[in-house]
């Protein structure tokens, strides 16, 4: 079969995570391929689980990854990590935002976060890059920058140009004016060099 | 290439199938649509509004979003009406004996089914509604699919003079692909003709009509046989062949790329001729389709050997990992996908959004003894879960009211003391619940009635009703008074009051007055959903964490914002073991409700800018 790429994408409803992969899928269409997206979230907006799968190469059928395909994950958060990390493949890069939420059946005691996730998550076979995007938005100025953070962190891991991402990303901005252009610039390539020097 | 070259060179757009049937509507020249909103279908009608030349309506509720797109039909112009599936339980009625009358201007009815149940009640297989009301099937697989089938069935309507339904699954209506449009087309309205043997369907006119729909049938089928929707893909094996349609198209494709397939674009009424000879050709027939064994059974009943249900599951979506371990057991083979583990991780069930004006009421609910309470769809669902734990029932659309009058005269002795509520929201009200407040005062129920006016589809996205007193486009339009409308509806005036949901004491005082009221009262509430730009946010608020004794009742809120920081077990005076649970507000999400503030006895729940006094005072 032709060689398709299964991006997963995984965070909680509100974060962007749709945004982020429909970044992704704009950056694979820009680059030629065929792209299939879609998400995986009971109503999203309100603080649920959220997944969604990208797919490109010459022709995608299926949206669906099947589990244990991804070749790349995308984490806006570590439980979130943790609860999609048997969806890749052996090997795949998972990036993990380490910058943690729990929902209030944790917070209030009905559950428990997972002790160490990033911990559990190097316990698989994959190549774990483990960084606080979190923070690096909030220092940025903005904890909305998170986004463009993780998406620049990815770029160096993706068979597409980083600046074909980076084109997509930005292109969100045009009309926002040249500061916001500018923050998420920073964003990216702030992601972009945390994602060379993890600090695991 | 440059990229902007690349995009030049590439006409094709990245849209979800919801978009495919907006943007086909508008090509096809359809003049008039119709829906209310629900998911996975509310985008189709949210696209279509942004199209300037076609009337778009938020109807109050698919029978009327259907009546609606059947008047614009009938009087000439193209029509498209979109729903949920469970919007067709609402809408068949309409659609039973449109069909005799048949459709003049093209009559598409989209029907979403939210095959997996991401945020419905039930999962319905809306394939049914083509053999029931005799009307043609669509299957679209994927956002072209949408697209073109969209197209196509404005053109197959008009041609057999018939509804025809379009039957999208959550996998084609939410998800993005490629898509190439074609060339737009202009249709004008056409004149209505009067007609009364066709349009007015009394015994005598529909009983004439009967036999055409049936000849109708005949013809449709024969159609079918050689419908372009209807492919053979030849494929390289012959060990296993599928029919398949829709969605399901799309994984068995992936997972067997090799095999012949026929793919049902028009999978009602199906080519069963086709059918047959591609049988001969294959070892083994599987069908694959999503949901109920249709075609199964029809084919079956033709005396085509397959298999179908009895390896395929019955519910839920179909992928890839679904149909592949099937097929492969179906073969007597190893399964090729290896089993993937599962990792325990906490569950993270959707939430009400931070400062939602039905946090308060659910409180207060949860707050309130002795009560069975019947809910209803919408938001305000969630009030079911944690922590309020405060819904007893939830049946469908607007059943909240005639269900608590069913709980109220149907109760035994050992209930006779309980106070019965029904809570139901703006939209849902104007839905389908204002009959039930009828039944309710008409046969004098005791129940008393919260009516949370959020003025929005809050569920949905928040989308405008008459409450909101805006219509699609944002544009100014009637605004109803629930007020008035309960009272004309026979609410005593005394027994309705309008409260502010995020006043805890009032709205406390009202509950427990009203309840103990023996007629029908009405609790309205007033404040918008935070997701509506009606919502104005207020200065946020953070704990003093000097004063917060741990006593965690402002959990019980259940706002997200608020947040457990350090939990702590401590020893009563009784020997007993207490958990306490200091708290802090994430004020970066806090929208300065105050309605925490009401649940915090030591009044350690403060604006933010104290706290940041504070920090410069630890500082110095
Ligand atoms: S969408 Fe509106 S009604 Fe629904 S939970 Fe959020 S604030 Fe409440
Ligand atoms: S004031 Fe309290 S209840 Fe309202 S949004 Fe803020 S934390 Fe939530």
């Amino acid at each position: 079969m032709e060689q398709i790429t299964n991006i997963l994408v995984v965070g909680i409803g509100g974060q962007g995570v749709m945004t982020a992969a429909d970044i992704i899928s704009q950056a694979a269409i820009l680059d030629g391929y065929d792209v299939k997206k879609t998400e995986v979230a009971g109503m999203a907006q309100r603080g649920g689980v959220v997944t969604s799968h990208v797919r490109f190469g010459n022709k995608v059928l299926s949206p669906s990854i099947t589990p244990g395909h991804a070749d790349l994950m995308l984490a806006f958060e570590p439980a979130e990590a943790l609860r999609w990390v048997t969806h890749v493949r052996n090997g795949a890069t998972v990036m993990v935002n380490s910058y943690p939420q729990a929902p209030p059946v944790v917070s209030v005691g009905l559950f428990d976060y997972p002790e160490n996730p990033e911990q559990q998550l190097a316990d698989h076979p994959i190549n774990l890059v483990n960084f606080d995007a979190g923070n690096i938005a909030i220092h940025l100025g903005d904890r909305r920058l998170v986004n463009s953070v993780m998406l620049g962190a990815i770029a160096a891991h993706l068979t597409l140009s980083s600046e074909v991402l980076k084109t997509a990303l930005l292109s969100r901005f045009k009309n926002k004016g040249a500061e916001m252009l500018a923050l998420n610039d920073a964003a990216f390539e702030a992601g972009k060099h945390a994602s060379l020097t993890p600090t695991q | 290439m440059s990229v902007a070259q690349q995009v030049q060179s590439n006409p094709a757009i990245f849209i979800s199938g919801n978009e495919a049937v907006a943007l086909a509507a508008r090509d096809a020249g359809c003049r008039v649509a119709s829906a209310y909103p629900g998911t996975p279908s509310t985008e189709i009608l949210e696209f279509i509004a942004a199209y300037p030349d076609l009337y778009t309506e938020w109807s109050i509720n698919e029978k009327v979003s259907l009546e609606v797109a059947i008047g614009a039909s009938l009087a000439g112009s193209r029509a498209l009406c979109a729903m949920k599936h469970v919007g067709m339980n609402v809408a068949s009625d309409a659609l039973m004996t449109q069909t005799l009358i048949g459709a003049v201007g093209g009559l598409v009815i989209a029907i979403a089914d939210d095959v997996g149940l991401s945020s419905s009640q039930n999962e319905q297989d809306s394939r049914y509604w083509g053999r029931f009301a005799h009307l043609p099937v669509l299957e679209p697989s994927d956002s072209q699919d949408a697209y073109d089938m969209t197209r196509f069935a404005f053109g197959l309507s008009e041609q057999y003079a018939v509804p025809v339904i379009l039957r999208l699954t959550t996998r084609i209506c939410h998800v993005k692909g490629l898509v190439t449009l074609s060339i737009p087309q202009v249709k004008e309205g056409r004149k209505f003709t009067k007609d009364p043997s066709r349009l007015v369907m009394v015994p005598g006119n529909a009983r004439q009509r009967i036999p055409l729909m049936l000849e109708r049938d005949k013809t449709l089928a024969t159609f079918s046989e050689s419908c372009s929707l209807n492919v053979i893909e030849q494929g390289s094996t012959r060990q296993v062949g599928f029919i398949t349609s829709g969605a399901a198209y799309c994984h068995v494709r992936e997972a067997f790329p090799d095999a012949p397939l026929i793919k049902l674009g028009m999978s009602h009424p199906a080519p069963i001729e086709m059918i047959r000879e591609f049988a001969d050709s294959v070892e083994k027939l599987v069908v694959i389709e999503e949901v109920e064994p249709l075609l199964e059974t029809e084919l079956k009943a033709a005396g085509i050997q397959l298999h179908g249900k009895e390896a395929i599951p019955r519910m839920g979506e179909l992928t890839p990992a679904v149909i592949t371990p099937a097929v492969a057991r179906l073969l007597g083979k190893e399964n090729t996908i290896a089993a993937v583990g599962v990792t325990e991780v906490f569950p993270r069930p959707p939430t009400m959004c931070v400062a939602c004006p039905h946090l308060g009421i659910y409180y207060c609910l949860s707050h309130v003894k002795n009560t069975i309470i019947a809910g209803d769809i919408g938001c305000y669902t969630l009030g079911a879960g944690h922590p309020w734990n405060a819904l007893d029932t939830c049946i469908s659309m607007g059943a909240s009211l005639s269900v608590a009058q069913g709980i109220d005269k149907g109760r035994s002795e050992e209930d006779a003391n309980k106070n019965v509520l029904a809570v139901i929201g703006d939209s849902t009200f104007l839905h389908m619940g204002m009959q039930g407040l009828l039944d309710i005062t008409y046969n004098k129920g005791n129940v008393t009635i919260l009516l949370l006016d959020n003025r929005a589809v809050g569920m949905t996205g928040g989308q405008n009703a008459p409450s909101s007193g805006l219509n699609i486009h944002g544009d100014a339009t009637v605004k109803i008074d629930f007020r008035k409308l309960c009272e004309a509806l026979g609410v005593r005036s005394e027994r309705i009051h309008e409260v502010n949901p995020y006043e805890l004491p009032t709205l406390f005082k009202a509950l427990r007055d009203e309840v103990k009221v023996k007629e029908p009262s009405v609790i309205i509430t007033n404040q918008p959903c935070v997701l509506t730009e009606r919502y104005a946010k207020q200065p946020p608020l953070t704990v003093d964490t000097d004063k917060c004794t741990g006593c965690s009742n402002c959990l019980d809120v259940g706002c997200p914002a608020i947040l457990v920081a350090r939990r702590e077990t401590v020893i009563k005076p009784n020997g007993k073991e207490k958990v306490l649970s200091f708290v802090n507000i994430d004020s970066a999400a806090c929208t300065g409700c105050n309605l925490c503030i009401n649940t915090c006895a030591p009044d350690a729940i403060v604006p933010v800018i104290s706290t940041a006094r504070i920090d410069t005072v630890e500082l110095k």
